[in-house]
């Protein structure tokens, strides 16, 4: 059937004509014009919060918001001050990395163990691991809580000496969610790479630990590089935990931190802008700088790879 | 190289299901320590954090207790916190509404409009790269920090959406609006992650069932639906599942707006609000939270057995 | 957020330095109280970062180390304590927690490891944690404490009749007003219920807002609540309705509720969206006559003129039979740990603490609050200060706040969406009633 042979000509070739006259379309315009607005609509929020961070609050409850003038740095400055916002990122870095350090790790091996070898309980197992993932957290706290409040920990673990309010026990928390995404979409990973590698490797002798640090694992950087990118946006965004399993102020990542600066914050709006964006800035820079790797990780858990 | 030879299945610890790639092997001593180990040790994290304060929560919730004191002054009264939760507690139905409100909210106007967006973006647009970075920027800020920054937009006397309308509505505060307010919000960045999900989808779809599609003289419209949809079902179930479970889990911006009341109740916020801080309703509680993981529990088998069934392929 | 405990915490919540227009210049006066107060916190962060000791417990001595748990986290406060602590010429380390976590946290605390001497409040939970054997029996330090009137003393009995717990600071409920607004309309302070109706439709014949309301967080209607029971139904009953003695659908209740609507329609709009911080501006800016709320309202109005200006009378009479002897008067003060591990020390400290030296010390933070004892100094005190000193002096009997007077629990959980729900829909009163009296059932029995 010639429309057959149209149909399997190479993109390449059709394109060039079909390109240059859906182009012109003036559905095609349309389409352009209903995305750039929208997508300039979906970002205002941000970019409204942008403007005004860096707006004196004095010119504007002069001039309302709709307005424009009053420029000023002095917000980011004051939030950053108010906030303690270096004490909290520290805390949030504290909690972050060796989350999704010990996450991927832990994932890892789990996925390892499945995706190599069969055992009866495998599905099992990942099953166990992704409905982790899926529970809605509030239905945890109070047995999550009460045995917080009564594991000891050694002193140089937590200051509370207690699992309650120490960074241990939020990182923990963290693992323990998020390992199910991660052990469930490492393992879709790991069950593609060529099985000949490891066959190869077990004749040559290669133990366990080998296989799985000196092969495995490098060969699922790309899957682990859009985890963590993905890991690092969550357990940085984690909110409930950290409210709940942390008492002490000074010990407060800095998404939780946010609720108790609403009092600090509540009159001046701007200041409240300049808070949030400083807020966001760090995930904001992993997501442009690694949206691929971001986008990536996503469809890796959702798509069959 | 594929065909190594296999050691018989009976020194072998895995047993021999036919799996497609035939993986009977041999594990020694020292490999099936570090095997039982990676499996082991992730497998109790997850059980301790996650499995045994489940099981812990219904148990609980069967019981009366203030949390003051040790398990030895935990009372056993059956179901009574349930019949209290149905009949004795006038947040409940209305969280119980404002979840079922969120969940169909979710539905109708983020996840096809996600949908929709998706559809839009896959047809080889010149600024992808900026459309696809703005409907994906609320996805990775935090749902409490979204409550902050629309609060910017929503408030009575500082509000832009007050300031251009003219009204003096307090969208966060009147429980008449605030509810909206506040999916409109989380909307924002829902239809962003489920767009994300169903281009990545539908870059996956085969073109050449597109073209046939067209061939025939289909139009694009309804292409989309009798040819892509169907073929995108395991996307269309994740989309289902995920939207089910975030409006379960919403939390994090209703707790910073108000602390779920006057309007922003949710089961959610409800269970928490038993628990922390001084207000000790501890079997209480876990009643309200058992009920949150029997709906969870649902739609999370749902999505397993959609998944699995299909690593089984 | 919470009721505020401290001048600083009005500090923190100030418009933002930027703001010129009120034609005080606070941004000097913030960078230097931060200052002042980062470097007093790193240093007593240092002291805290100790931690809580392991070790058992002993007889201790005054010349060792007594721990003190203090919720006066935000800086002046801090400040104000730690000259407190040191002149008391015993060895203190404080243990600093931000108060709002310290009172959620209280339970926790308790049961864990909580150091010798720690910060309180009178009411409910101070007698309940004595009946579960947490707090020590301040008894033998009672007989020496001089300065307390005996609705003090009655305030600090656990239900054994021992008393467990030492005030420090106290500020009463009121209906609070600005002298110059009322002075220029001519208003007078109703004496009775009528006589504020009376005066609440004269203002808004004047174009004011008559009483200031706001109740986003939930617990500031619940200063009306308590006001009005007192009013309709006397301290007694008030005691044993919070005890989950007396019913909430009884007739007595409902006349609460019902009067409450009567005065609704005199309430500032939409309390339900606003904080008390706006509603205590909006009488700054006279928009509204009068505000019912704690002293701590003064924490809006700037140092100086405006705070001078402020004034309150009591809520006024409602039964001629009950009067207006019954107020409202929260008591901040000090507990003991069941077990201290250096009682001695601590019951010294304790003993100092009761003292009007110690007060005196504590009060410089705060302009908002009193010395519990009649025998602080209360020569530097503001006008307001002196009228509450007399205010509560002669008080017959002092009630606690809602939140503090009953189980937590119930305050939190069914008080708070209850009382929500009634200023949404305050005519349906028999059905808000019933379902607070099954709630009560349910909660009480245990």
């Amino acid at each position: 059937m010639s429309s057959a042979t149209t149909a399997t000509r190479p993109q390449a070739a059709a394109s060039t004509t079909t390109r240059a006259r859906r182009r012109r379309s003036p559905a095609r315009i349309v389409l352009y014009v209903f995305v750039t607005l929208t997508a300039l609509a979906w970002l205002f929020p941000v970019l409204w919060a942008l403007l005004n961070s860096f707006r004196d609050y004095h010119y504007t409850s002069l001039h309302g918001y709709v307005s424009l003038g009053g420029f000023t740095v002095e917000n980011y400055v004051h939030a950053w001050q108010q906030g303690e916002f270096t004490r909290h990122f520290l805390n949030s870095l504290i909690i972050t990395v060796p989350a999704v350090l010990l996450t991927l790790f832990l994932a890892s091996c789990v996925a390892f163990v499945v995706a190599r070898y069969s055992f009866r309980f495998n599905l099992l197992l990942l099953g166990l691991f992704t409905a982790a993932n899926l529970l809605p957290q509030q239905a945890l706290l109070i047995p999550l809580f009460r045995a917080y409040r009564e594991i000891p920990l050694p002193l140089w673990m937590s200051d509370s000496g207690r699992l309650l309010d120490s960074y241990w026990g939020l990182i923990l928390v963290n693992v323990a969610f998020q390992s199910g995404f991660c052990a469930f979409v490492l393992s879709n990973y790991m069950k593609a790479l060529p099985h000949e590698m490891f066959e190869a490797a077990r004749v040559d002798g290669a133990g366990v630990p080998t296989q799985f640090f000196r092969i495995t694992l490098p060969l699922c950087r790309p899957a682990l590089a859009a985890l963590a990118t993905l890991q690092v946006t969550w357990i940085y965004n984690e909110f409930f935990w950290a409210t709940v399993l942390m008492q002490s102020g000074s010990k407060f990542p800095i998404t939780s931190s946010l609720n108790n600066l609403r009092g600090q914050f509540f009159t001046d709006y701007n200041l409240l802008s300049a808070g949030s964006i400083v807020i966001a800035l760090p995930v904001l820079i992993v997501f442009f700088v690694l949206q691929k790797q971001f986008v990536a990780g996503l469809t890796l858990g959702s798509t069959k790879g | 190289m594929s065909d190594l030879p296999t050691v018989p299945a009976a020194r072998a610890k895995a047993p021999a299901p036919r799996r497609r790639r035939g993986r009977r092997v041999q594990v020694t001593g020292t490999d099936r320590v570090f095997l039982v180990l990676m499996v082991a040790i992730p497998t109790l994290l997850v059980l301790g954090w996650v499995w045994v304060p489940a099981i812990a929560s219904v148990v609980l919730s069967f019981a009366r207790w203030s949390g003051v004191g040790g398990l030895d002054t935990i009372h056993w009264i059956g179901a009574e916190n349930y019949k209290n939760v149905f009949t004795n507690y006038p947040p409940f139905y209305p969280a119980l509404r404002h979840n079922l409100i969120w969940l169909v909210f979710l539905f109708v106007l983020p996840t096809l409009f996600g949908i929709f967006l998706a559809v839009l973006l896959d047809r080889e647009l010149r600024f992808t790269r900026f459309y696809q970075t703005a409907f994906f920027l609320p996805v990775v800020l935090s749902l409490a920090l979204i409550g902050f920054i629309w609060q910017l937009l929503y408030s009575r006397d500082q509000g832009l959406l007050n300031g251009v309308l003219n009204t003096q509505i307090d969208w966060y505060g009147d429980s008449r609006w605030n509810l909206w307010a506040v999916l409109v919000a989380a909307g924002w960045k829902h239809a962003g992650y489920i767009m994300l999900l169903y281009l990545a989808g539908l870059k996956g779809v085969d073109p050449s069932l597109r073209e046939a599609a067209a061939v025939d003289g289909a139009s694009q419209v309804r292409a989309f639906f009798s040819v892509v949809l169907p073929v995108m079902r395991p996307i269309n179930i994740i989309v289902i599942v995920v939207t089910v479970i975030e409006s379960l889990r919403a939390f994090d911006i209703v707790w910073v707006i108000n602390k779920g009341t006057n309007g922003l109740e949710l089961i959610s916020t409800l269970v928490t609000q038993n628990v922390v801080g001084e207000a000790s309703r501890i079997g209480f509680g876990s009643a309200l939270a058992t009920i949150m993981l029997v709906i969870s529990l649902v739609f999370i088998t749902i999505f397993l057995s959609t998944v699995m069934r299909g690593e089984r392929r | 957020m919470s009721r505020p405990r401290s001048e600083s915490e009005y500090l923190a919540r100030l418009t933002p330095p930027s703001v010129a227009a009120a034609g005080i210049s606070r941004r000097g006066f913030l960078k230097g109280t931060l200052g002042a107060g980062a470097a007093v916190s790193l240093s007593s962060l240092l002291a805290a970062c100790g931690g809580d000791d392991k070790g058992g417990g002993g007889g201790g001595s005054a010349s060792q180390e007594v721990t003190f748990g203090s919720n006066q986290s935000d800086a002046v406060p801090k400040k104000a304590y730690a000259d407190m602590l040191a002149a008391s010429g015993l060895k203190v380390r404080v243990n600093t927690v931000e108060h709002e976590v310290f009172q959620q946290n209280i339970n926790n605390y308790l049961q864990g490891n909580p150091d010798d001497v720690f910060t309180w409040f009178a009411g409910y939970r101070m007698r309940f944690f004595a009946a579960q054997g947490l707090a020590g029996d301040l008894s033998d330090i009672w007989s020496g404490l001089s300065g307390f009137t005996d609705a003090f003393k009655q305030a600090s009995t656990g239900d054994d009749g021992k008393q467990y717990f030492v005030p420090l600071t106290t500020y009463p409920w009121a209906l609070f007003y600005r002298k110059s607004l009322w002075e220029e309309r001519g208003y007078q302070p109703p004496k009775t219920l009528d006589e504020l109706v009376t005066l609440a439709k004269q203002m808004q014949k004047d174009g004011l807002t008559p009483i200031a309301f706001a109740d986003k967080d939930g617990w500031p209607a619940m200063g009306t609540f308590d006001q009005l029971n007192l009013r309709i139904n006397g301290y007694q009953f008030h005691v044993d309705l919070m005890a989950g003695k007396k019913a909430w659908d009884s007739a007595e209740v409902k006349k609460v509720f019902d009067t409450w609507r009567g005065l609704l329609p005199y309430h500032q709009k939409d309390a339900l969206g606003r904080e008390w911080q706006e509603a205590a501006r909006s009488l700054l800016k006279k928009e509204s006559g009068m505000y019912l709320l704690g002293m701590f309202v003064g924490q809006e109005f700037p140092k100086g003129k405006e705070q001078e200006d402020l004034d309150f009378f009591a809520f006024p009479e409602i039964d001629p039979s009950i009067g207006t002897g019954a107020i409202e008067a929260p008591i901040d003060g000090f507990m003991m740990r069941a077990d201290p591990k250096n009682e001695e020390g601590a019951k010294q400290l304790l003993k100092y603490l009761g003292t009007a030296k110690a007060e005196n010390t504590a009060l410089k933070a705060d302009p908002t609050v009193i010395g519990a004892s009649s025998e602080a100094d209360s020569a530097s005190y503001t006008g307001l200060q002196k009228k509450a000193v007399e205010f509560i002096g002669s008080a017959e009997s002092i009630a606690q706040f809602l939140d503090r007077d009953t189980r937590p629990d119930f305050a939190q959980t069914v008080m708070l969406p209850g009382i929500q729900t009634f200023l949404k829909n305050p005519n349906d009163v028999d059905g808000l009633t019933k379902s607070l009296e099954s709630q009560k059932k349910s909660i009480f029995t245990s």
